[in-house]
């Protein structure tokens, strides 16, 4: 059984106008429908870029934003039917490693009252300094960073407390939200390699949110890409680079820049005309197909595709209607010369129309 | 001791046809503050660039990679700050120009493009009148004239709708979009150096992607020099014909891209190389990260400042500040400063 099921849930914040009548105008779908599970002991990668609901996604399963529909359900327990108390309890099983260590930690706590607060706050008795230099020790740093504050560390150390107050009352399940997008280059795989290391001493199970897909590839068992709210592809980490299945993974995938000036130069390159639509009116149908390349009339604009295994493809689902023709090549991207264009618009004709 | 302390560096990007467009020479940058000890920010950066090509800065927070561009165009202000050396732009000594001739430079021989179009853009003019207002200043241009050329302009980067999106303010578009904005203005004048500072850190990978498409068309077809400034190999891979890695202050590695990447000489560049995992990789090559943080590092006049950090360090890295030379054998365009560089096999 999966340690976190998570089961149609949708997250919609409410645009209010007006000042004394506050009045509904619409909702913005941050999350809109999404269905994942993580195994005990496995990694799970979200990737999106900013506005397509990733963190939204991990706050909501930690019970921090308000679930408008659907459920999580965590070891068997559905979270939205436990009381205070309860939900209480069940968060030291659940714990949270937050992009900016530095916005995240108390400026005016010691690390060792930062690290001891989760063992006071759920009633845990003995020797805090003991468990403090323990999970010191864990994390990598040296006993005497205790007694020091969170601005004399470096970005790569701050972090490093960080982890450690997720996993000071050793829980199961750690949400990292973009644990090592705030670091230097340098210092990001230190971090990386800590994770890695700290599931395989302590069996921790981690949902890691970024928009990095290198780093989430490097350090996921699987992948979830999200687009505007909903999860358009689930695939096993080597999966989804060797055969990326939707058309917004394959364009992800092709925009990464790679450190190698042979890669660079050889590869394809999928540009993506405009932006990402607003959350708070997604386009009807496939929410990508006002972007996508290979879009085809009518379909993809009506009908909403969902996850599912395309033929011939086992353990790796995609919510696209044309997954079968696009990797067998069937159906080709269309390239134009306005693949620099934001709007779709001619520009000859909105310059006229405009004045 | 072996080697010679007065060794002088090799200058990176030199002897590349024509006489060099911008040229940097021994350009240091400290920072004083009362009762703080100055902090050196560039110490002793040259480089050359030559007219249309394109170069790349590497390098992570703190290594003086936007300062450097910062004190060459006298961007950093009087106060607290000592700046030191040579800058030349078309055989113009920039730091020692008079303020009016200098903002007559910059704008329209060299135009900067910077990380955030946020906090670059005024929030309280339309894109079009501070656009209009570039080619008022400096070509001269007037009332529809001008309009006309702005609406050209946003067209040129991609911007259709032009003429209705003149008329927005900078909150009303996205953030790729406000980046296209800043590229326009600085392309308004057709500048012969554009200086880009992490044009594409604040962007999504779609929105980057399309930023850099755009920023080597440009370069490519208006004969343009760029100067990219970024923390990410990955961007200059695709994109920069020569690449400088500072690390701490001064150049540790100059070489054309695909030199750097095929072998690359400094431990502070195979490092940085191997602590990104890459997608085109099996999975399961583990990271090797750098040790320590980019802060301990050594003065320079006392040693390699990458020392502290260094896996390759000799006893000869303390003491004596290497030179930034070619490597025996190698290429004379690809300099190293490094007592005990990585061996070509090694990657």
């Amino acid at each position: 059984m999966s340690l976190l099921e998570i089961r149609d849930l949708k997250v919609h914040f409410p645009i209010k106008k007006g000042i004394l009548l506050e009045r509904t105008v619409g909702h913005v779908r941050a999350v809109d429908g999404v269905d994942l599970s993580v195994e005990k002991g496995r990694t799970l990668g979200v990737v999106g870029e900013s506005g397509c609901g990733k963190s939204t996604l991990g706050r909501a399963v930690l019970q921090l934003e308000p679930i408008t529909e659907g459920s999580v359900v965590f070891d068997g327990t559905d979270l939205s039917t436990l009381g205070a108390r309860d939900l209480r309890a069940m968060r030291e099983r659940m714990q949270m490693v937050f992009q900016d260590p530095l916005a995240s930690l108390d400026p005016r706590q010691s690390v060792a009252s930062v690290l001891a607060e989760p063992l006071r706050t759920h009633g845990h008795k003995g020797d805090h300094g003991k468990r403090v230099r323990e999970l010191l020790d864990l994390v990598g740093l040296p006993s005497t960073a205790a007694n020091r504050y969170p601005h004399e560390f470096s970005g790569g150390q701050r972090q490093r407390v960080g982890i450690a107050r997720a996993i000071a009352l050793s829980p199961e399940l750690i949400i990292a939200d973009e644990p090592v997008s705030a670091l230097d280059v340098s210092i990001q795989a230190q971090v990386v390699n800590l994770l890695e290391e700290l599931q395989e001493r302590l069996g921790l199970t981690y949902v890691v949110i970024a928009h990095d897909l290198a780093v989430v590839r490097h350090i996921s068992d699987d992948i979830a890409v999200m687009y505007l709210g909903a999860v358009v592809e689930v695939a096993p980490s080597d999966g989804l680079y060797d055969d990326p299945l939707h058309p917004y993974t394959r364009s992800l995938l092709s925009a990464i820049p790679i450190p190698d000036p042979e890669v660079e130069d050889s590869r394809e390159r999928i540009l993506l005309r405009g932006d990402i639509p607003s959350a708070a009116a997604p386009p009807p149908g496939c929410r990508f197909h006002t972007r996508c390349p290979w879009r085809q009339p009518t379909r993809c604009h009506d009908e909403v595709p969902l996850l599912r295994e395309p033929e011939g493809v086992v353990g790796h689902t995609v919510a696209c209607h044309w997954a079968e023709q696009v990797r067998s090549g069937e159906l080709q991207p269309i390239t134009s010369e306005v693949s620099l264009m934001v709007d779709a618009a001619p520009s000859g004709v909105s310059a006229t129309a405009a004045d | 001791m072996t080697r010679v302390q007065e060794q002088v560096d090799a200058i990176p990007g030199r002897g590349q046809g024509a006489a060099p467009l911008l040229e940097v020479r021994d350009l240091r940058v400290t920072f004083k503050s009362r009762g703080r000890r100055p902090v050196k920010a560039v110490d002793g950066v040259s480089l050359d660039v030559a007219p249309g090509a394109t170069v790349g800065i590497v390098g992570e927070s703190g290594s003086g990679k936007s300062v450097t561009s910062l004190a060459a165009l006298g961007l950093l202000g009087k106060r607290g700050v000592e700046i030191s050396g040579s800058v030349k732009f078309d055989g113009d000594d920039l730091l020692n120009m008079p303020e009016d001739e200098l903002r007559a430079v910059r704008g329209k021989e060299i135009a900067m493009v910077f990380q955030d179009p946020m906090s670059s853009l005024n929030p309280v003019l339309t894109i079009g009148r501070q656009i209009t207002e570039i080619l008022e200043r400096h070509r001269g241009l007037k009332g529809q004239d001008a309009r006309d050329q702005a609406a050209e302009l946003l067209l040129s980067v991609g911007i259709g709708d032009a003429v209705r999106r003149l008329k927005s303010f900078p909150h009303q578009l996205s953030g790729g979009m406000r980046q296209r904005v800043m590229i326009a203005m600085a392309l308004a004048c057709q500048p012969r150096l554009l200086i880009a500072d992490e044009p594409t850190t604040a962007l999504d990978v779609t929105i980057s992607a399309q930023i850099l498409e755009l920023l080597r068309s440009l370069v490519v077809d208006s004969q343009t020099a760029l100067v990219l400034i970024t923390h990410d190999l990955g961007v200059v891979a695709g994109l920069c014909d020569q690449v400088h890695v500072m690390y701490s202050g001064r150049i540790v590695e100059s070489a054309p891209r695909r030199a750097l990447f095929a072998n690359p000489q400094h431990p502070y560049t195979t490092g940085l190389l191997a602590s990104v995992p890459r997608l085109d990789q099996p999975r399961g090559v583990p990271l090797l990260p750098i040790p320590g943080s980019p802060s301990d590092t050594l003065p320079w006049v006392d040693g390699c400042a990458f020392a502290p950090r260094c896996t390759r360090r000799v006893p000869e890295s303390v003491g004596c500040p290497p030179a930034l030379l070619p490597l025996e054998g190698s290429e004379p365009s690809h300099l190293v400063r490094c007592v005990n560089p990585v061996p070509e096999d090694h990657t």
